[in-house]
C-alpha cells in the first residue's frame, strides 16, 4: 500500500557521522546518568554532602544532569549542522 | 478541602479556551488532507514544534504531579524531573532523526517502513493505544483535580469539560490545531512558573508561613484508669487507636472530635495535634471532625527550625537560588505523615506532624526506599522506575508523531534541542515549587496534586488564577497530542493499513475525527474512574509500558540490520504483557485491590528492568529465528 509522506526528504550524506556522534555523547550521558542512579540506590547518604554553593551533591547532580543534557545537545547540534553544511551542500553542488 | 471560587480564574481559563478553540476552527478551514490532519502537513517551524514538544510533555503529571510529590516527599520527587528530562537525551541522540528519516504519519509507519507487515501495523497500534491510554488517565484525573479551585465544580465535571474542549481541538483541525495549543501552553507553563520561583525566591523562608497560618496545639496529659486525661479542661478523651505503633488519641470539644498523636518526651505525655478525614459507616465524611463546608481542614507545611548563616531566625529575608536550598537542607520541616486507623464502625486517615531535618529532605529516601529499611527489591524497584525514565520518553507515541510535523530532519534534532532547554528549565523550577510548598503553609493533604497551585495562591489570587488556568491548558496541550496519536493509531494504522479499508483523503480525516471522538470519550469515563490517584504514580507506569514495549523495537531496527518484522510484533507483543503483567501483579496494585501487600507473587512495582531487557531478548531470538523472511523481501 502507498503511504503518503508528510513531506518528501533529501538525502542526508551527514547520517553516519550524525548517528556515530550521537552513539558516543549517548553513552557517556547513559554513565553518568547510571553513576546518579547508582549513588542514589546504593549510597544515599552521601548524597548529603555540600558540594558547592550550599549545594548537597544530590541537587548538584541532578542539576548537573541537566544542565549536561542542554549543553550535549548543543554541541551535538554544532557539529551536526556544520557537517550537514560540509557533506550536504557539496553533493548538491555536484549534482549541479 | 473546600475552596471558594475564583472568578479571576474562571476568566482566564475562559479566555484561554476561547482562544485555543478560535485557533481550532482556523486551521480546520485549512485541512483537507490526511496529512494535514495527523501530521500538520510537515510544515511547523522547528523552534514552534520545540515548545509544542515541551506543551505536548509538560503534563499534569510534571506540574501537578512532580510538585505535589516534592512537596509531600522532597528530593523523590525531583528525581522523577531528573529522569524525565533526561529521557530526551535519547530521542536526541538516538530517535529524533532516524525517526524522521523512516516517518510518515505515525510511529507504526516508522517501525513498518521496512516490512510492511501486518503484525507489526496491529502491535504497535495496540501498543500505541495502551500507552496513550496510560497516560491519558492521568491527564484526566489531573483535571477533575483542579476544577475544584478553579470553578468550584465537582471532579466528574473538570474531566467533562476537558474531555470536550479536547475533542473539540483535535476534530477540527489535528495535529496543526494541537500543535499550537502546545506551544501557547508551554510557552506559558514555563513563563508563570518562572514567575513563581522568583516570587518564591525574592520572599523568602519564613517560620510562620502566614499570619492566618494555623498554630498547632500540643497538650500535656495523664493515664487516669486507661484514659488520656488532657491538661486543658476544653477536651474530653473519647478514645484511642494505634497503627503501626503510632498511638492516637480521639478528644472532643464543643462537640466537635479531632485526632491528637501521643508522643513521650521527657518522661512525660505530650498530644500533638493531628489533621483527620473520617469516613463514617453511613458514607458522611467529616475533615476534623466537621463537613468540609465547615473549613476545619486547614492548609499545612511550615518550617520548625529555620537555620539562616548558622542562625535559628524567624524569616530570612530574600534569598538567591543557591541558598534557598541550601537554608531549607540546615533546617527542620514540619512534614506530615498519613495513616489509617479504625475508630468502631468509621474509618479514620489521620496525618501527624513529623518533623523532618532538611538533610532528609533535599536527599533520596523519603518515598523510595533506598535507605532505611530498604530492602534488594526496594532498590530494584527504583532502578527499574529510573530506567523507565530515561528509557521511556523517546518510546512514547504522541512524542515521536510531533517528528512528522516538521520539515526535515535538521529541523527535528533542533526542535528536540528547544525541547530540552525548556523541558530542563522547568523541571530545575519543579524543585523549587514543591519546596516552596512545602514550606509555605499551602498544602492541602488530601489531595498532593493542589501542591503548586496553592503555592500560587500564597503569592496572590491574580498569580493563582493564571496558574490555575494554565494548569487547566497543560491538561488540554498534553490530552490533545495523546487523542492525535490515538486516532492515528486507529485511522491510519489500522483501518487505512492494517484493515485495508480503501479511503479518500477526506474519508481519512473524518476517519481520524470520528476516532478522536471515540478515544476522548474513553478518557472522560476513565477521568471519573481514577479519581484521587497521584498523577506522576500513574504516568511512571505509561513510561514503563512504552519503554518495554515500543523502544526496544526502534532500536534494535535503527541499528541491527537482522530484525526481521516478526522479531518487532513479538518485541512488542512480549513487552506490553510483561510489563502489564508486573504492574496488575505488583504489591501496589494489591494494595489497591484491598489485598495485603505481602500476598502480592512478585515484589516488583516497576516493571522496567525485567520488561525492557525481555522485550530486546525476544527480539533477537525471533529474529534470528525468522531471518528466511528477511532474505525473501530482499
Amino acid at each position: 500500500m502507498q503511504q503518503h509522506e508528510a513531506v518528501k526528504l533529501e538525502k542526508d550524506n551527514a547520517a553516519g557521522f550524525k548517528s556515530k556522534v550521537g552513539l558516543i555523547l549517548f553513552g557517556v550521558y547513559s554513565f553518568i546518568y547510571a553513576g546518579f542512579v547508582f549513588v542514589n540506590t546504593w549510597a544515599p547518604k552521601a548524597m548529603e554532602t555540600k558540594v558547592i554553593l550550599g549545594l548537597n551533591l544530590a541537587v548538584f547532580y541532578g542539576f548537573f544532569l541537566i544542565i549536561l543534557a542542554i549543553v550535549m545537545g548543543i554541541i551535538y547540534n554544532h557539529y551536526c549542522t556544520k557537517m550537514e553544511n560540509k557533506l550536504n551542500i557539496k553533493d548538491k553542488e555536484g549534482e549541479e | 478541602m473546600t475552596y471558594p471560587v475564583s472568578y479571576l480564574a474562571v476568566f482566564f481559563f475562559m479566555f484561554f479556551v476561547v482562544l485555543v478553540l478560535s485557533l481550532s476552527f482556523y486551521f480546520a478551514r485549512k485541512t483537507k488532507t490526511a496529512s494535514g490532519y495527523f501530521a500538520a502537513g510537515g510544515t511547523i517551524h522547528w523552534g514552534v514544534n520545540g515548545i509544542a514538544f515541551a506543551g505536548d510533555y509538560l503534563s499534569a503529571a510534571s506540574f501537578l504531579g512532580i510538585c505535589g510529590m516534592i512537596a509531600f516527599s522532597g528530593y523523590d520527587g525531583f528525581l522523577y524531573s531528573i529522569g524525565y528530562l533526561a529521557g530526551w537525551i535519547v530521542a536526541l541522540f538516538v530517535i529524533a532523526e532516524p525517526m524522521k528519516r523512516m516517518g510518515k504519519f505515525t510511529f507504526t509507519d516508522a517501525l513498518d517502513s521496512k516490512f510492511n507487515s501486518k503484525s507489526i501495523q496491529l502491535m504497535a497500534a495496540i501498543s500505541t493505544l495502551i500507552v496513550s491510554i496510560c497516560y491519558l488517565i492521568p491527564q484526566m484525573v489531573g483535571a477533575g483535580a483542579l476544577v475544584k479551585p478553579l470553578l468550584g465544580l465537582e471532579h466528574y465535571v473538570g474531566v467533562l469539560i476537558v474531555g470536550t474542549i479536547v475533542i473539540i481541538i483535535v476534530a477540527t483541525a489535528g495535529m496543526t490545531s494541537t500543535t499550537y495549543v502546545q506551544f501557547i501552553k508551554g510557552g506559558l507553563l514555563i513563563l508563570f512558573s518562572t514567575i513563581l520561583t522568583v516570587s518564591l525566591i525574592i520572599n523568602g523562608l519564613h517560620k510562620k508561613p502566614a499570619d492566618n497560618y494555623h498554630d498547632f496545639v500540643t497538650l500535656d496529659a495523664v493515664v487516669d484508669g486507661g484514659s488520656f486525661v488532657p491538661s486543658s479542661e476544653d477536651y474530653k478523651y473519647a478514645g484511642t487507636a494505634e497503627e503501626k505503633g503510632n498511638k492516637f488519641v480521639k478528644l472532643e470539644k464543643d462537640g466537635i472530635f479531632s485526632w491528637w498523636k501521643i508522643k513521650e518526651v521527657d518522661g512525660s505525655l505530650k498530644l500533638e495535634e493531628a489533621l483527620s478525614k473520617t469516613v463514617k459507616s453511613d458514607e458522611t465524611i467529616l475533615y476534623n471532625g466537621a463537613p468540609a463546608a465547615e473549613g476545619r481542614f486547614f492548609q499545612v507545611g511550615h518550617i520548625s527550625k529555620l537555620i539562616h548563616k548558622g542562625k535559628d531566625v524567624e524569616k530570612t529575608g530574600p534569598l538567591n537560588p543557591f541558598s534557598i536550598l541550601s537554608v531549607i537542607e540546615d533546617s527542620e520541616i514540619v512534614r506530615f505523615e498519613k495513616t489509617s486507623v479504625k475508630d468502631g464502625d468509621n474509618s479514620v486517615t489521620i496525618w501527624y506532624q513529623n518533623p523532618t531535618s532538611g538533610k532528609t529532605i533535599m536527599r533520596p529516601g523519603l518515598k523510595f526506599k533506598v535507605d532505611k529499611g530498604s530492602t534488594f527489591w526496594s532498590k530494584l524497584n527504583f532502578i527499574s522506575l529510573m530506567l523507565a525514565l530515561f528509557l521511556g520518553t523517546a518510546s512514547l507515541p504522541h512524542v515521536l508523531i510531533r517528528y512528522y510535523t516538521v520539515p526535515s530532519q535538521r529541523d527535528a534534532r533542533k526542535s528536540t534541542i528547544v525541547a530540552i532547554c525548556g523541558i530542563g528549565f522547568f523541571y530545575i523550577l519543579t524543585l523549587y515549587m514543591g519546596l516552596g510548598a512545602m514550606t509555605h503553609g499551602v498544602l492541602d493533604l488530601s489531595s498532593s496534586n493542589m501542591s503548586a497551585p496553592l503555592l500560587a495562591k500564597y503569592f496572590g489570587v491574580g498569580l493563582f488564577s493564571i496558574i490555575s488556568a494554565i494548569a487547566f491548558a497543560t491538561v488540554l496541550g498534553t490530552v490533545s497530542g495523546l487523542i492525535v496519536a490515538s486516532s492515528g493509531a486507529i485511522a491510519h494504522d489500522l483501518m487505512d493499513r492494517y484493515m485495508g479499508i480503501k479511503m479518500t483523503e477526506k474519508q481519512k480525516v473524518f476517519a481520524g475525527k470520528i476516532s478522536a471522538l471515540g478515544i476522548g470519550m474513553i478518557a472522560i469515563i476513565l477521568g471519573i474512574l481514577f479519581k484521587g490517584m497521584n498523577v506522576s504514580f500513574l504516568v511512571g507506569w505509561a513510561f514503563a509500558v512504552a519503554a518495554s514495549a515500543n523502544l526496544p523495537a526502534i532500536i534494535m531496527l535503527i541499528f541491527w540490520k537482522k530484525t526481521t518484522a516478526k522479531g518487532i510484533a513479538a518485541s512488542i507483543f512480549v513487552g506490553i504483557v510483561s510489563a502489564l503483567s508486573i504492574i496488575l501483579l505488583s504489591p501496589d496494585m494489591f494494595a489497591r485491590y484491598g489485598f495485603d501487600k505481602a500476598s502480592s507473587p512478585i515484589s516488583l512495582s516497576q516493571p522496567g528492568i525485567i520488561s525492557i531487557p525481555l522485550s530486546f531478548l525476544t527480539l533477537i531470538v525471533v529474529s534470528l529465528m525468522t531471518q528466511k523472511d528477511n532474505k525473501k523481501a530482499l
